[in-house]
């Protein structure tokens, strides 16, 4: 009998350490043999920790298993959901980047080999470099940290940079609320972006890889670090990989709680050992990045995109989308949501059916006020913006971002103008200083929200011109893209922003 | 009053530094690895890190001090991180937060006078849909209540 318990940080902060202890000592006790495997998470997390039990007839879900469940579970009579598959949250989704991930046991290389990994690797290894950044290129594949930047061009660019050494590196500093697909591939399929950076290496022509991850994250850091001592044990990283004579190493580096780190100038000087502050562009990452050589950066899920698309082909990859967005995305629906998780769809779905069907709205039950998009730089959208479907261009033209696709929900208790000033307080907290509209529009801007909660109207117009300012003016998303969250508060719930002052004039 | 804490010599900070010299861009791991050994980062190795590096000491004062991770003093036995994102701000984090801190009488970053717990705030743990969310010496715990919280500080020994 084999049982699954997922290692997954959100599994482990609702119990499943104590109870994948508790299932091995209840089996000790009864004398009985079974198999305990730590699987990624599936990615409902409403239902975590979800517990799968193989008696030799499939996997056999159970949701929310709770310590006092483990005698029912190893005796055969608590209930089961059936199939992970044929819940309905899962059987709508189309995963393809997380395809194995909740699987399989996120530290058994054969497990991986056996659902397909390192197919797309072995590929790559017999492909020239030019024909390796075609097939990226051709199959669509656009940058899933947030700024949606085709894949294949920065790889390409890298590629014709003339260099002694060049560079991949992982934007791994997942700090945007409501985000967390990146810290569920590496805890439950790090291999497949071990095979994503050295294919990238590959296309582009680099030997070393960094994994700047978020110190916020031990459990990811362990489980990389592990998955990348293997690799390197077996051959798949090193000096030989997989005895093609081709070279590729590859390092965790850890962040230290600066969230405009995720900025892509600002991690490369976080990795020279440097603060955090952003760099101006040009000159590109790609041309002069990490210690001023040709660097791709690149999104966790971008990167761990990379295999499938080698194994099944660019046009495989290129089917799935609508317009410009192609592939999936793996949508992160957070907050006050009834059912929360990770929902790997390909781009087009609208947002209303993502938040009251598929999700089922609140989960307080009371209706939703608004839907935070793209993380604490995302636009608060009204749910007469539901129609909108997911898709770069799309949410452009809805005056939002999809961002990292991070999706939290708010429910009618809400108030928006102080979700407002968190945006500012927390653009002040996290800006690195080195632009002005940003350091100081920040404070200026919490200050200015405060006039208008007490009660000063004329307030609201200077709001506004300072988040032109700010959106113009700043040198990256952290000040640049502040204003949208502060916005859309301001235009969307203009009823929030009428203070109890002013209200009762 | 917060017990007295030993100072490091130069040489156990030396020999930590040394353990990552060989690295591209050590700086940070080397912060890390000081802050993991004593729980803060000493103020006598801010000229050793220079001069190891060949960097000036404002420089690493520049980047110890740019980052939020790293003390210049240890903190408490425990350390308790509540989340004060969005998607726990969604689920009542304000709320949880503000209790905590009433019940402690502490303000963020504060450190209780018994030097049991230290109560800082974090910008996502990545739980975002078990929220409110916190991080009790590096162990996650999702959907916490004021009622869980309160079972946390006991076994914390406040």
């Amino acid at each position: 009998m084999k049982i699954y318990v997922p290692l997954d940080s959100a599994a482990k902060a609702l119990g499943a350490d104590e109870l994948a202890q508790a299932v091995a000592d209840e089996a000790n006790s009864r004398g009985l043999k079974i198999e305990l495997i730590r699987n990624g998470s599936r990615g409902m997390v409403w239902l975590e920790p979800l517990v799968e039990v193989d008696r030799g007839t499939g996997r056999q879900a159970y949701g929310a298993v709770q310590l006092c469940d483990v005698p029912a579970l190893l005796d055969g009579t608590l209930s089961s959901l059936g199939a992970v598959e044929d819940i309905p949250f899962f059987a709508k989704q189309t995963r393809i980047t997380f395809a194995r991930c909740g699987v399989i046991d996120p530290l058994n290389l054969e497990d991986y080999k056996a659902q397909g990994g390192l197919l797309g690797l072995n590929r790559a290894l017999s492909m020239v470099e030019q024909d390796i950044i075609d097939e990226v290129t051709k199959s669509g594949l656009r940058g899933r940290g947030g700024a949606g930047f085709p894949t294949g061009i920065k790889w390409n660019t890298v590629l014709g940079a003339k260099a002694d050494q060049k560079y991949i590196v992982c934007n791994a500093d997942e700090g945007d609320s409501g985000t967390f697909a990146d810290r569920m591939l590496i805890e439950g399929d790090p291999f497949c972006l071990i095979e994503g950076m050295i294919i990238a290496g590959l296309g582009v022509g680099a030997t070393q890889g960094y994994i700047y991850l978020r110190s916020e994250y031990p459990d990811a850091m362990s489980v990389m670090n592990k998955a990348i001592k293997q690799a390197l044990d077996v051959g798949l990283l090193g000096a030989n990989v997989l005895g093609s004579g081709r070279i590729f190493y590859l390092e965790v580096r850890v962040g230290a709680g600066a969230y405009v780190c995720g900025e892509e100038t600002s991690l490369l000087n976080s990795l020279e050992g440097k603060r955090g502050v952003v760099r101006a562009k040009p000159p590109l990452p790609a041309l002069e990045g990490l210690f001023g050589k040709p660097t791709v950066v690149n999104n966790v899920l971008s990167l761990a995109t990379v295999p499938v698309i080698f194994e099944k082909g660019a046009a495989f990859y290129k089917d799935f989308g609508i317009g410009r967005s192609r592939g999936t995305t793996a949508l992160q629906i957070a907050g006050n949501v009834a059912h929360g998780g990770l929902f790997e769809v390909p781009f087009g779905i609208p947002l209303g059916e993502l938040i009251t069907d598929i999700c089922g709205g609140t989960a307080s039950g009371k209706p939703v006020k608004a839907v935070q998009v793209g993380g604490p730089l995302g636009a608060y959208m009204p749910p007469e913006k539901f129609d909108t479907l997911i898709g770069y261009e799309e949410f452009d033209a809805a005056g939002g971002l999809i961002g990292h696709a991070g999706v939290v929900v708010f429910d009618d208790t809400t108030d928006m103008l102080s979700m407002a000033r968190f945006a500012m307080e927390f653009c002040a907290i996290e800006s690195c200083g080195k632009c002005t509209p940003c350091r100081i529009g920040a404070v200026r801007g919490v200050e200015t929200i405060d006039r208008i909660a007490a009660g000063d109207a004329t307030a609201k117009e200077l709001l506004t011109d300072l988040c032109d300012t700010m959106r113009d003016g700043s040198l990256c998303a952290l000040g640049g893209f502040t204003p949208y969250p502060v916005m859309s508060a301001l235009t969307q719930f203009p009823d929030d922003f009428v203070s109890k002052v002013e209200a009762s004039t | 009053m917060r017990p007295p804490h030993d100072q490091p010599t130069d040489a156990a900070i030396l020999d930590i530094i040394a353990q990552t010299q060989s690295r591209e861009g050590p700086l940070l791991p080397m912060l890390h690895d000081l802050q993991g050994t004593f729980g803060y980062v000493p103020q006598a190795a801010v000229p050793l890190l220079a001069q190891t590096l060949n960097i000036s000491a404002a420089e690493v004062h520049g980047v110890l001090s740019f980052y939020h991770d790293f003390k210049g003093a240890p903190a408490g036995r425990h350390v308790i991180k509540i989340c004060r994102a969005e998607a726990c701000q969604a689920v009542g984090a304000n709320d949880l937060a503000e209790a905590t801190l009433a019940k402690l009488g502490l303000q963020w970053h504060g450190t209780t006078a018994n030097g049991s717990v230290t109560i800082e705030p974090v910008y996502c743990l990545g739980l975002c849909a078990c929220g409110p969310a916190a991080m009790v010496d590096g162990k996650v715990i999702g959907r916490v209540d004021t009622g869980r919280m309160a079972q946390i500080l006991e076994e914390v020994d406040v």
